[in-house]
Protein backbone atom coordinates (compact mmCIF):
# COMPACT_ATOMS: atom_id res chain seq x y z
CA UNK A 1 0.00 0.00 0.00
CA UNK A 2 2.99 2.15 0.09
CA UNK A 3 3.75 2.28 -3.22
CA UNK A 4 2.48 5.46 -4.29
CA UNK A 5 4.56 6.86 -1.45
CA UNK A 6 7.19 5.67 -2.77
CA UNK A 7 7.47 6.07 -6.07
CA UNK A 8 8.95 9.39 -6.58
CA UNK A 9 11.90 7.81 -4.92
CA UNK A 10 11.23 9.14 -1.66
CA UNK A 11 10.83 6.56 0.97
CA UNK A 12 9.17 7.25 3.79
CA UNK A 13 10.57 7.35 7.11
CA UNK A 14 8.90 6.14 10.13
CA UNK A 15 11.59 6.66 12.43
CA UNK A 16 10.81 9.67 14.34
CA UNK A 17 6.93 7.63 14.84
CA UNK A 18 8.54 4.42 15.68
CA UNK A 19 10.68 6.52 18.23
CA UNK A 20 7.96 8.24 19.97
CA UNK A 21 5.91 4.98 20.22
CA UNK A 22 8.81 2.98 21.81
CA UNK A 23 9.86 5.54 24.32
CA UNK A 24 6.43 5.40 25.43
CA UNK A 25 6.75 1.77 26.51
CA UNK A 26 9.86 1.88 27.93
CA UNK A 27 9.29 3.05 31.04
CA UNK A 28 7.63 0.70 32.99
CA UNK A 29 7.14 2.33 36.34
CA UNK A 30 3.50 3.09 37.40
CA UNK A 31 1.76 6.58 36.22
CA UNK A 32 -0.01 8.72 38.44
CA UNK A 33 -3.02 10.64 36.89
CA UNK A 34 -3.07 13.76 37.79
CA UNK A 35 -6.99 14.10 37.72
CA UNK A 36 -8.28 10.97 39.38
CA UNK A 37 -4.72 10.82 41.75
CA UNK A 38 -4.96 6.97 41.22
CA UNK A 39 -1.60 4.93 39.45
CA UNK A 40 -1.65 2.36 37.06
CA UNK A 41 1.04 0.52 34.99
CA UNK A 42 2.44 2.37 32.11
CA UNK A 43 1.77 -0.14 29.58
CA UNK A 44 -1.71 0.20 30.35
CA UNK A 45 -1.48 4.15 30.03
CA UNK A 46 0.23 3.45 26.45
CA UNK A 47 -2.03 0.50 25.34
CA UNK A 48 -4.91 3.62 25.29
CA UNK A 49 -2.33 5.85 23.53
CA UNK A 50 -1.56 7.95 27.23
CA UNK A 51 -5.47 8.01 28.55
CA UNK A 52 -5.86 7.07 32.67
CA UNK A 53 -6.81 3.68 32.71
CA UNK A 54 -9.51 4.72 35.72
CA UNK A 55 -10.79 7.50 35.06
CA UNK A 56 -10.00 8.33 31.07
CA UNK A 57 -8.19 11.19 31.39
CA UNK A 58 -6.49 12.59 28.42
CA UNK A 59 -2.86 13.09 28.95
CA UNK A 60 -1.40 15.64 26.74
CA UNK A 61 0.77 13.91 23.91
CA UNK A 62 3.54 14.45 21.48
CA UNK A 63 2.79 15.22 17.63
CA UNK A 64 4.89 12.11 16.72
CA UNK A 65 3.32 9.55 18.98
CA UNK A 66 -0.13 11.02 18.51
CA UNK A 67 0.95 9.99 14.35
CA UNK A 68 2.23 6.86 15.37
CA UNK A 69 -0.93 5.37 16.59
CA UNK A 70 -3.37 7.07 14.33
CA UNK A 71 -2.05 6.58 10.76
CA UNK A 72 -1.80 3.24 8.86
CA UNK A 73 1.02 2.00 9.85
CA UNK A 74 3.72 2.59 7.27
CA UNK A 75 1.70 4.99 5.61
CA UNK A 76 3.78 8.24 7.30
CA UNK A 77 5.63 10.74 4.95
CA UNK A 78 7.00 13.64 6.73
CA UNK A 79 6.63 16.97 4.96
CA UNK A 80 9.09 20.13 5.65
CA UNK A 81 10.89 18.28 7.99
CA UNK A 82 13.82 20.97 7.50
CA UNK A 83 11.94 23.66 7.92
CA UNK A 84 13.31 25.46 10.88
CA UNK A 85 12.18 28.11 13.17
CA UNK A 86 13.31 31.77 12.86
CA UNK A 87 14.27 34.78 15.03
CA UNK A 88 13.29 38.07 13.46
CA UNK A 89 13.21 39.97 16.68
CA UNK A 90 16.30 38.98 17.76
CA UNK A 91 14.62 38.11 20.60
CA UNK A 92 17.11 37.86 23.69
CA UNK A 93 17.76 34.23 24.42
CA UNK A 94 15.31 32.76 21.67
CA UNK A 95 17.42 30.66 19.59
CA UNK A 96 18.89 28.99 22.74
CA UNK A 97 15.98 28.11 23.97
CA UNK A 98 15.06 26.87 20.67
CA UNK A 99 18.15 24.74 20.58
CA UNK A 100 17.38 23.34 24.05
CA UNK A 101 14.49 22.43 23.11
CA UNK A 102 15.10 20.36 20.42
CA UNK A 103 17.35 18.41 22.67
CA UNK A 104 15.13 17.75 25.10
CA UNK A 105 12.09 16.94 23.14
CA UNK A 106 13.93 15.83 20.01
CA UNK A 107 11.61 18.16 17.77
CA UNK A 108 12.64 21.40 15.50
CA UNK A 109 9.34 23.09 15.82
CA UNK A 110 5.90 22.79 17.47
CA UNK A 111 4.23 21.06 13.99
CA UNK A 112 4.80 18.05 12.96
CA UNK A 113 3.20 17.86 9.02
CA UNK A 114 2.86 14.77 6.91
CA UNK A 115 1.17 12.40 4.12
CA UNK A 116 -0.42 9.53 5.84
CA UNK A 117 -3.35 7.38 5.91
CA UNK A 118 -6.09 6.34 8.01
CA UNK A 119 -8.03 3.24 7.15
CA UNK A 120 -6.73 3.51 3.59
CA UNK A 121 -7.73 7.01 3.21
CA UNK A 122 -5.40 9.36 2.09
CA UNK A 123 -5.03 12.88 3.77
CA UNK A 124 -2.50 15.56 4.99
CA UNK A 125 -1.95 15.83 8.24
CA UNK A 126 -0.56 18.42 10.03
CA UNK A 127 0.06 18.19 14.32
CA UNK A 128 0.63 20.54 16.77
CA UNK A 129 2.90 19.49 19.78
CA UNK A 130 2.22 21.38 23.14
CA UNK A 131 5.73 20.12 24.63
CA UNK A 132 7.58 22.23 22.54
CA UNK A 133 6.90 26.13 23.47
CA UNK A 134 3.40 25.11 24.41
CA UNK A 135 3.24 24.29 20.50
CA UNK A 136 2.77 28.64 19.84
CA UNK A 137 2.76 29.12 16.36
CA UNK A 138 5.66 31.47 15.05
CA UNK A 139 6.41 31.75 11.23
CA UNK A 140 7.75 28.06 10.83
CA UNK A 141 4.54 26.38 12.21
CA UNK A 142 1.99 29.19 10.21
CA UNK A 143 3.91 28.41 7.28
CA UNK A 144 3.84 24.25 7.96
CA UNK A 145 0.22 24.52 8.50
CA UNK A 146 -0.03 26.70 5.33
CA UNK A 147 2.31 24.49 3.06
CA UNK A 148 -0.05 21.40 4.73
CA UNK A 149 -2.91 22.92 3.47
CA UNK A 150 -1.31 23.95 -0.43
CA UNK A 151 -0.18 20.19 -0.40
CA UNK A 152 -3.44 19.20 0.08
CA UNK A 153 -4.99 21.38 -2.60
CA UNK A 154 -2.51 19.93 -5.08
CA UNK A 155 -2.65 16.88 -4.52
CA UNK A 156 -6.72 17.17 -4.02
CA UNK A 157 -6.55 15.14 -0.70
CA UNK A 158 -8.74 16.24 2.30
CA UNK A 159 -6.53 18.12 5.48
CA UNK A 160 -6.76 17.03 8.80
CA UNK A 161 -5.05 19.30 11.40
CA UNK A 162 -4.71 18.62 14.94
CA UNK A 163 -4.38 21.76 17.49
CA UNK A 164 -2.87 22.12 20.62
CA UNK A 165 -1.50 25.61 21.25
CA UNK A 166 -0.86 28.05 23.56
CA UNK A 167 -1.53 31.07 20.81
CA UNK A 168 0.96 33.16 18.91
CA UNK A 169 4.36 32.71 19.68
CA UNK A 170 5.50 35.72 21.64
CA UNK A 171 9.26 36.07 20.72
CA UNK A 172 8.07 36.25 16.90
CA UNK A 173 6.22 39.24 17.21
CA UNK A 174 3.95 40.54 14.86
CA UNK A 175 4.78 38.08 12.28
CA UNK A 176 3.44 35.27 14.42
CA UNK A 177 0.36 37.52 14.62
CA UNK A 178 0.13 37.54 11.30
CA UNK A 179 0.43 33.68 10.57
CA UNK A 180 -3.46 33.78 12.18
CA UNK A 181 -4.00 35.65 8.76
CA UNK A 182 -1.73 33.36 6.29
CA UNK A 183 -3.09 30.46 7.73
CA UNK A 184 -6.87 31.31 7.75
CA UNK A 185 -6.56 32.61 4.42
CA UNK A 186 -4.69 29.44 3.05
CA UNK A 187 -7.52 27.35 4.66
CA UNK A 188 -10.28 29.37 3.09
CA UNK A 189 -8.18 29.34 -0.64
CA UNK A 190 -8.67 25.23 -0.03
CA UNK A 191 -12.01 24.88 1.21
CA UNK A 192 -12.93 27.15 -1.76
CA UNK A 193 -11.38 24.85 -3.96
CA UNK A 194 -13.88 22.18 -1.70
CA UNK A 195 -11.01 20.47 0.24
CA UNK A 196 -12.27 18.62 2.97
CA UNK A 197 -11.15 20.22 6.48
CA UNK A 198 -11.38 18.01 9.89
CA UNK A 199 -10.01 20.69 12.64
CA UNK A 200 -9.33 18.68 15.72
CA UNK A 201 -8.93 20.27 18.65
CA UNK A 202 -7.06 18.70 21.53
CA UNK A 203 -5.68 20.19 25.16
CA UNK A 204 -5.17 23.38 25.14
CA UNK A 205 -5.75 25.10 21.92
CA UNK A 206 -6.28 29.14 22.88
CA UNK A 207 -5.35 32.29 21.54
CA UNK A 208 -4.34 32.78 18.21
CA UNK A 209 -4.39 29.50 16.86
CA UNK A 210 -8.21 29.40 17.96
CA UNK A 211 -8.86 32.62 16.15
CA UNK A 212 -7.45 31.27 12.99
CA UNK A 213 -7.11 27.80 11.29
CA UNK A 214 -8.42 25.99 14.26
CA UNK A 215 -11.59 27.15 14.36
CA UNK A 216 -12.17 26.98 10.47
CA UNK A 217 -12.92 23.10 10.37
CA UNK A 218 -15.42 22.23 7.89
CA UNK A 219 -16.34 18.87 10.78
CA UNK A 220 -14.57 20.42 14.06
CA UNK A 221 -14.16 17.64 16.84
CA UNK A 222 -12.11 17.59 19.74
CA UNK A 223 -11.06 15.50 22.67
CA UNK A 224 -12.81 15.29 25.92
CA UNK A 225 -11.89 17.74 28.53
CA UNK A 226 -9.67 19.82 26.35
CA UNK A 227 -9.87 23.24 26.93
CA UNK A 228 -10.61 25.81 24.26
CA UNK A 229 -11.02 29.50 24.04
CA UNK A 230 -9.56 32.34 23.03
CA UNK A 231 -8.56 34.19 25.54
CA UNK A 232 -7.16 32.10 28.93
CA UNK A 233 -9.43 31.12 31.69
CA UNK A 234 -7.12 33.57 34.07
CA UNK A 235 -6.74 36.55 32.10
CA UNK A 236 -10.75 36.28 31.85
CA UNK A 237 -10.70 36.12 35.75
CA UNK A 238 -8.72 38.91 35.53
CA UNK A 239 -10.76 41.29 33.27
CA UNK A 240 -14.31 40.31 34.89
CA UNK A 241 -13.27 39.82 38.56
CA UNK A 242 -15.07 36.69 39.15
CA UNK A 243 -14.66 33.03 39.18
CA UNK A 244 -15.36 31.11 36.13
CA UNK A 245 -17.67 27.79 36.69
CA UNK A 246 -16.17 24.37 36.61
CA UNK A 247 -16.14 23.04 33.01
CA UNK A 248 -15.84 26.89 31.60
CA UNK A 249 -14.36 26.33 27.77
CA UNK A 250 -13.85 23.27 28.51
CA UNK A 251 -14.50 20.62 24.96
CA UNK A 252 -17.87 19.71 26.35
CA UNK A 253 -18.85 22.91 26.96
CA UNK A 254 -18.22 23.98 23.50
CA UNK A 255 -20.11 20.95 22.29
CA UNK A 256 -22.95 22.54 24.22
CA UNK A 257 -22.52 25.90 22.93
CA UNK A 258 -22.35 25.12 19.40
CA UNK A 259 -18.79 25.26 18.49
CA UNK A 260 -18.01 21.16 17.69
CA UNK A 261 -19.66 18.75 15.78
CA UNK A 262 -18.69 15.59 18.17
CA UNK A 263 -16.25 15.09 20.82
CA UNK A 264 -13.70 11.91 20.47
CA UNK A 265 -12.23 9.74 22.42
CA UNK A 266 -8.74 9.44 22.10
CA UNK A 267 -9.02 5.67 21.22
CA UNK A 268 -11.96 6.56 18.72
CA UNK A 269 -9.89 9.01 16.32
CA UNK A 270 -9.45 6.66 13.71
CA UNK A 271 -12.11 4.58 13.66
CA UNK A 272 -14.31 8.66 13.80
CA UNK A 273 -11.73 10.07 10.68
CA UNK A 274 -11.69 6.98 9.15
CA UNK A 275 -15.77 7.14 8.77
CA UNK A 276 -15.68 10.76 7.80
CA UNK A 277 -12.99 10.36 5.38
CA UNK A 278 -15.27 7.70 3.90
CA UNK A 279 -18.23 9.85 3.65
CA UNK A 280 -16.50 12.65 1.65
CA UNK A 281 -14.74 10.26 -0.98
CA UNK A 282 -17.23 10.76 -3.86
CA UNK A 283 -17.11 14.38 -4.85
CA UNK A 284 -15.56 15.69 -1.38
CA UNK A 285 -11.92 15.90 -2.55
CA UNK B 1 13.62 59.23 11.87
CA UNK B 2 10.69 59.88 14.57
CA UNK B 3 12.13 61.39 17.82
CA UNK B 4 9.48 59.52 20.42
CA UNK B 5 10.91 55.89 21.56
CA UNK B 6 8.55 52.74 20.82
CA UNK B 7 7.12 53.21 24.79
CA UNK B 8 5.96 56.95 23.67
CA UNK B 9 4.70 55.66 20.72
CA UNK B 10 2.21 53.35 22.68
CA UNK B 11 1.45 56.01 25.24
CA UNK B 12 0.88 58.14 22.46
CA UNK B 13 -1.55 55.64 20.38
CA UNK B 14 -3.56 55.18 23.51
CA UNK B 15 -4.25 58.82 24.39
CA UNK B 16 -7.73 59.28 24.39
CA UNK B 17 -7.65 62.85 23.01
CA UNK B 18 -6.29 61.31 19.78
CA UNK B 19 -8.52 60.83 16.71
CA UNK B 20 -10.89 58.00 16.63
CA UNK B 21 -12.48 56.01 14.17
CA UNK B 22 -16.01 57.93 14.69
CA UNK B 23 -13.74 61.63 13.95
CA UNK B 24 -12.49 60.04 10.48
CA UNK B 25 -15.86 59.20 9.91
CA UNK B 26 -16.85 62.18 10.65
CA UNK B 27 -14.56 64.22 8.61
CA UNK B 28 -13.18 62.22 5.95
CA UNK B 29 -16.96 60.72 4.92
CA UNK B 30 -20.43 62.05 4.19
CA UNK B 31 -23.62 60.76 3.73
CA UNK B 32 -22.50 57.81 6.32
CA UNK B 33 -25.38 55.31 6.95
CA UNK B 34 -25.08 53.62 10.62
CA UNK B 35 -25.24 49.69 10.32
CA UNK B 36 -25.87 48.36 13.25
CA UNK B 37 -26.00 44.19 15.02
CA UNK B 38 -24.71 41.12 13.68
CA UNK B 39 -28.56 39.22 12.96
CA UNK B 40 -27.98 37.38 15.83
CA UNK B 41 -28.29 38.46 18.96
CA UNK B 42 -26.89 41.60 19.68
CA UNK B 43 -25.25 45.35 18.42
CA UNK B 44 -21.53 45.44 19.43
CA UNK B 45 -21.02 49.12 19.33
CA UNK B 46 -16.75 48.55 19.92
CA UNK B 47 -17.36 47.91 15.98
CA UNK B 48 -18.45 51.44 13.91
CA UNK B 49 -19.52 50.41 10.81
CA UNK B 50 -21.95 51.82 7.87
CA UNK B 51 -22.19 52.75 4.25
CA UNK B 52 -20.67 56.53 3.43
CA UNK B 53 -19.51 58.27 0.37
CA UNK B 54 -15.48 58.70 0.10
CA UNK B 55 -15.53 61.79 -2.55
CA UNK B 56 -18.76 60.73 -4.07
CA UNK B 57 -18.13 57.03 -4.32
CA UNK B 58 -20.02 54.41 -1.70
CA UNK B 59 -18.05 52.67 0.35
CA UNK B 60 -18.29 50.45 3.16
CA UNK B 61 -16.48 51.70 6.16
CA UNK B 62 -15.53 49.54 9.25
CA UNK B 63 -13.57 50.68 12.64
CA UNK B 64 -13.01 49.85 16.49
CA UNK B 65 -14.68 52.72 18.57
CA UNK B 66 -12.68 53.39 22.09
CA UNK B 67 -14.80 56.59 22.73
CA UNK B 68 -13.28 59.69 24.73
CA UNK B 69 -15.36 60.29 27.96
CA UNK B 70 -15.69 57.69 30.33
CA UNK B 71 -19.23 57.33 29.55
CA UNK B 72 -18.50 56.26 26.24
CA UNK B 73 -15.83 54.14 26.94
CA UNK B 74 -18.06 51.99 29.06
CA UNK B 75 -20.42 52.02 26.16
CA UNK B 76 -18.00 50.95 23.76
CA UNK B 77 -16.31 48.40 25.98
CA UNK B 78 -13.21 50.70 25.37
CA UNK B 79 -12.80 49.61 21.89
CA UNK B 80 -12.60 45.82 22.79
CA UNK B 81 -15.39 43.70 20.64
CA UNK B 82 -16.80 40.40 21.32
CA UNK B 83 -17.75 37.70 18.69
CA UNK B 84 -20.69 39.94 17.66
CA UNK B 85 -18.44 42.93 17.26
CA UNK B 86 -16.66 41.00 14.24
CA UNK B 87 -19.76 39.38 13.27
CA UNK B 88 -21.48 42.64 12.45
CA UNK B 89 -18.23 43.04 10.71
CA UNK B 90 -18.45 40.28 9.02
CA UNK B 91 -21.98 41.01 7.59
CA UNK B 92 -20.80 44.56 6.46
CA UNK B 93 -18.28 42.88 4.52
CA UNK B 94 -20.32 40.69 2.58
CA UNK B 95 -22.59 43.69 1.71
CA UNK B 96 -19.37 45.37 0.46
CA UNK B 97 -18.66 42.41 -1.59
CA UNK B 98 -22.31 41.87 -2.74
CA UNK B 99 -22.59 45.51 -4.12
CA UNK B 100 -18.92 45.91 -5.06
CA UNK B 101 -18.22 48.99 -2.40
CA UNK B 102 -14.58 49.36 -1.61
CA UNK B 103 -13.91 48.70 2.10
CA UNK B 104 -12.37 50.95 4.25
CA UNK B 105 -11.08 49.78 8.04
CA UNK B 106 -9.72 52.11 10.73
CA UNK B 107 -7.56 49.51 14.15
CA UNK B 108 -7.80 51.00 17.06
CA UNK B 109 -8.27 48.39 20.01
CA UNK B 110 -6.09 47.27 22.78
CA UNK B 111 -7.75 43.88 21.73
CA UNK B 112 -10.76 41.47 21.60
CA UNK B 113 -12.60 41.22 24.52
CA UNK B 114 -11.49 38.73 26.97
CA UNK B 115 -15.01 38.38 29.00
CA UNK B 116 -16.98 35.12 29.37
CA UNK B 117 -19.98 35.65 27.42
CA UNK B 118 -17.72 36.44 24.50
CA UNK B 119 -16.16 33.15 24.71
CA UNK B 120 -19.24 31.62 25.37
CA UNK B 121 -20.28 32.88 21.99
CA UNK B 122 -17.06 32.29 20.41
CA UNK B 123 -14.64 35.04 19.83
CA UNK B 124 -11.91 33.03 18.35
CA UNK B 125 -14.63 31.14 15.98
CA UNK B 126 -15.94 35.11 15.34
CA UNK B 127 -12.08 36.57 14.60
CA UNK B 128 -11.21 33.50 12.35
CA UNK B 129 -13.78 34.06 10.12
CA UNK B 130 -13.09 37.89 9.07
CA UNK B 131 -9.78 36.54 8.44
CA UNK B 132 -11.17 34.01 5.96
CA UNK B 133 -13.49 35.94 4.86
CA UNK B 134 -11.25 39.21 4.42
CA UNK B 135 -9.03 37.17 2.33
CA UNK B 136 -11.30 36.37 -0.03
CA UNK B 137 -12.97 39.43 -0.83
CA UNK B 138 -12.99 40.67 -4.64
CA UNK B 139 -13.38 44.39 -3.28
CA UNK B 140 -10.50 46.74 -2.33
CA UNK B 141 -9.62 46.71 0.87
CA UNK B 142 -7.58 49.42 2.68
CA UNK B 143 -7.06 49.37 6.33
CA UNK B 144 -5.61 51.83 8.48
CA UNK B 145 -4.12 51.53 11.66
CA UNK B 146 -4.23 54.86 13.23
CA UNK B 147 -3.88 54.29 17.34
CA UNK B 148 -3.32 50.93 18.81
CA UNK B 149 -3.05 47.25 16.89
CA UNK B 150 -3.35 44.73 19.26
CA UNK B 151 -3.41 41.52 19.07
CA UNK B 152 -6.41 39.25 16.97
CA UNK B 153 -8.80 41.90 17.55
CA UNK B 154 -6.75 44.24 15.52
CA UNK B 155 -5.84 41.93 12.82
CA UNK B 156 -10.03 40.74 12.54
CA UNK B 157 -10.36 44.37 10.08
CA UNK B 158 -6.64 44.35 8.63
CA UNK B 159 -6.50 41.68 6.35
CA UNK B 160 -6.34 44.57 3.48
CA UNK B 161 -4.94 44.64 0.43
CA UNK B 162 -2.86 47.59 1.74
CA UNK B 163 -2.08 48.31 5.65
CA UNK B 164 -1.26 51.93 6.37
CA UNK B 165 -0.45 52.93 9.58
CA UNK B 166 0.14 56.42 11.55
CA UNK B 167 3.24 57.48 12.22
CA UNK B 168 2.91 56.99 16.16
CA UNK B 169 0.44 54.35 15.76
CA UNK B 170 1.38 51.06 17.46
CA UNK B 171 0.15 47.00 16.12
CA UNK B 172 1.76 44.26 17.88
CA UNK B 173 0.99 40.42 18.78
CA UNK B 174 0.06 41.33 22.27
CA UNK B 175 -0.12 44.29 24.27
CA UNK B 176 3.22 45.04 25.81
CA UNK B 177 1.94 44.52 29.34
CA UNK B 178 0.65 41.48 28.49
CA UNK B 179 3.92 40.21 26.54
CA UNK B 180 5.76 41.09 29.30
CA UNK B 181 3.63 38.91 31.70
CA UNK B 182 3.85 36.03 29.29
CA UNK B 183 7.28 35.82 28.52
CA UNK B 184 9.10 37.43 31.89
CA UNK B 185 6.32 36.89 34.23
CA UNK B 186 6.09 40.70 34.95
CA UNK B 187 3.66 43.06 33.20
CA UNK B 188 5.45 46.09 34.90
CA UNK B 189 8.28 45.31 32.49
CA UNK B 190 6.41 46.88 29.62
CA UNK B 191 8.87 49.27 28.83
CA UNK B 192 11.61 46.59 27.81
CA UNK B 193 8.77 45.04 26.07
CA UNK B 194 8.20 48.09 24.11
CA UNK B 195 11.78 48.00 22.83
CA UNK B 196 11.71 44.56 21.97
CA UNK B 197 8.86 44.18 20.26
CA UNK B 198 9.48 46.30 16.60
CA UNK B 199 5.68 47.32 17.23
CA UNK B 200 6.33 50.77 15.78
CA UNK B 201 5.32 52.09 11.92
CA UNK B 202 8.88 52.14 10.98
CA UNK B 203 9.73 48.56 12.05
CA UNK B 204 6.45 47.43 10.71
CA UNK B 205 7.22 49.28 7.92
CA UNK B 206 10.56 47.10 7.01
CA UNK B 207 9.31 44.00 8.17
CA UNK B 208 6.88 44.44 5.08
CA UNK B 209 3.15 43.96 7.43
CA UNK B 210 2.72 47.26 6.51
CA UNK B 211 2.52 49.06 3.27
CA UNK B 212 3.05 53.07 4.13
CA UNK B 213 3.45 55.39 7.10
CA UNK B 214 1.27 58.18 7.05
CA UNK B 215 2.98 61.44 8.84
CA UNK B 216 1.65 62.93 12.02
CA UNK B 217 1.92 66.30 13.14
CA UNK B 218 4.52 67.12 15.80
CA UNK B 219 3.50 66.47 18.79
CA UNK B 220 1.26 63.47 17.68
CA UNK B 221 -1.74 63.17 15.90
CA UNK B 222 -4.40 64.70 18.79
CA UNK B 223 -1.96 67.91 18.22
CA UNK B 224 -3.93 68.73 14.95
CA UNK B 225 -6.40 66.85 13.83
CA UNK B 226 -7.03 68.96 10.67
CA UNK B 227 -3.86 67.75 9.45
CA UNK B 228 -3.91 64.07 10.11
CA UNK B 229 -7.37 63.77 8.28
CA UNK B 230 -5.98 65.82 5.63
CA UNK B 231 -3.01 63.00 5.18
CA UNK B 232 -5.51 60.24 6.01
CA UNK B 233 -7.63 61.25 3.17
CA UNK B 234 -4.94 62.05 0.52
CA UNK B 235 -3.54 58.62 1.24
CA UNK B 236 -6.92 56.69 1.21
CA UNK B 237 -7.87 58.47 -2.28
CA UNK B 238 -4.32 57.48 -3.39
CA UNK B 239 -4.42 53.72 -2.91
CA UNK B 240 -8.01 53.27 -3.57
CA UNK B 241 -7.29 54.86 -6.90
CA UNK B 242 -4.63 52.51 -7.54
CA UNK B 243 -6.93 49.59 -6.40
CA UNK B 244 -9.20 50.60 -9.12
CA UNK B 245 -7.71 49.66 -11.76
CA UNK B 246 -6.96 46.10 -10.44
CA UNK B 247 -9.34 43.39 -11.45
CA UNK B 248 -11.49 41.66 -9.04
CA UNK B 249 -9.68 37.88 -9.26
CA UNK B 250 -6.27 40.02 -9.00
CA UNK B 251 -7.98 42.00 -5.91
CA UNK B 252 -7.92 38.63 -4.08
CA UNK B 253 -5.16 37.18 -5.00
CA UNK B 254 -2.68 40.46 -4.31
CA UNK B 255 -4.04 40.30 -1.05
CA UNK B 256 -3.66 36.99 -0.09
CA UNK B 257 0.14 36.99 -1.40
CA UNK B 258 0.70 39.52 0.48
CA UNK B 259 0.00 37.93 3.82
CA UNK B 260 1.10 34.37 2.42
CA UNK B 261 4.67 36.26 2.33
CA UNK B 262 4.73 37.46 6.17
CA UNK B 263 7.68 35.35 7.54
CA UNK B 264 7.86 33.26 4.16
CA UNK B 265 11.19 34.78 2.75
CA UNK B 266 12.36 33.00 6.38
CA UNK B 267 11.76 29.57 5.56
CA UNK B 268 12.56 29.73 1.76
CA UNK B 269 10.93 26.91 0.07
CA UNK B 270 12.97 23.64 -0.52
CA UNK B 271 10.51 21.50 -2.54
CA UNK B 272 9.92 19.56 0.60
CA UNK B 273 5.98 18.80 -0.71
CA UNK B 274 5.80 15.64 -2.86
Amino acid sequence: MNLFFTRRGKKENTEPLKAAWEDQITSQSPKTCPACGQASPADQWHKRGQVCPKCGYHAPIGAYYRLSFLLDPGSFQELDRDLLPADPLDFPGYPQKLSDLEQSTGMMEAAVSALGSIEGHRAVFAVLDSSFLMGSMGTAVGEKITRAAETAQRQRLPLIIFAASGGARMQEGILSLMQMAKTAAAIQRFQSARGLYISCLTHPTTGGVTASFASLGDVMLSEPGALIGFAGPRVIEQTIHEKLPAGFQRAEYLLEHGFLDQVVPREQWRSVLGQILSLHEKGGR
Amino acid sequence: MSVYTPEQKVKLARYPGRPGTADYIQNLFTDFFEQRGDRQCRDDSSILGGVARFHGRPVTVIGHRKGRTMEEKLRFNFGMPGPEGYRKAQRLMRQAEKFGRPIITFIDTPGAYPGRDAEERGQGEAIAQCLALMSSLTVPVVAVVIGEGGSGGALALGVANRVLMLENAVYSVLSPEGFASILWKDASRSGEACSVMKLTAQDLRSSGVVQAVLKEPEGGAHTDPQAVYRTVDAALRRELAALGRVNKRSLARQRYQLFRSMGQDLHPARGAAV
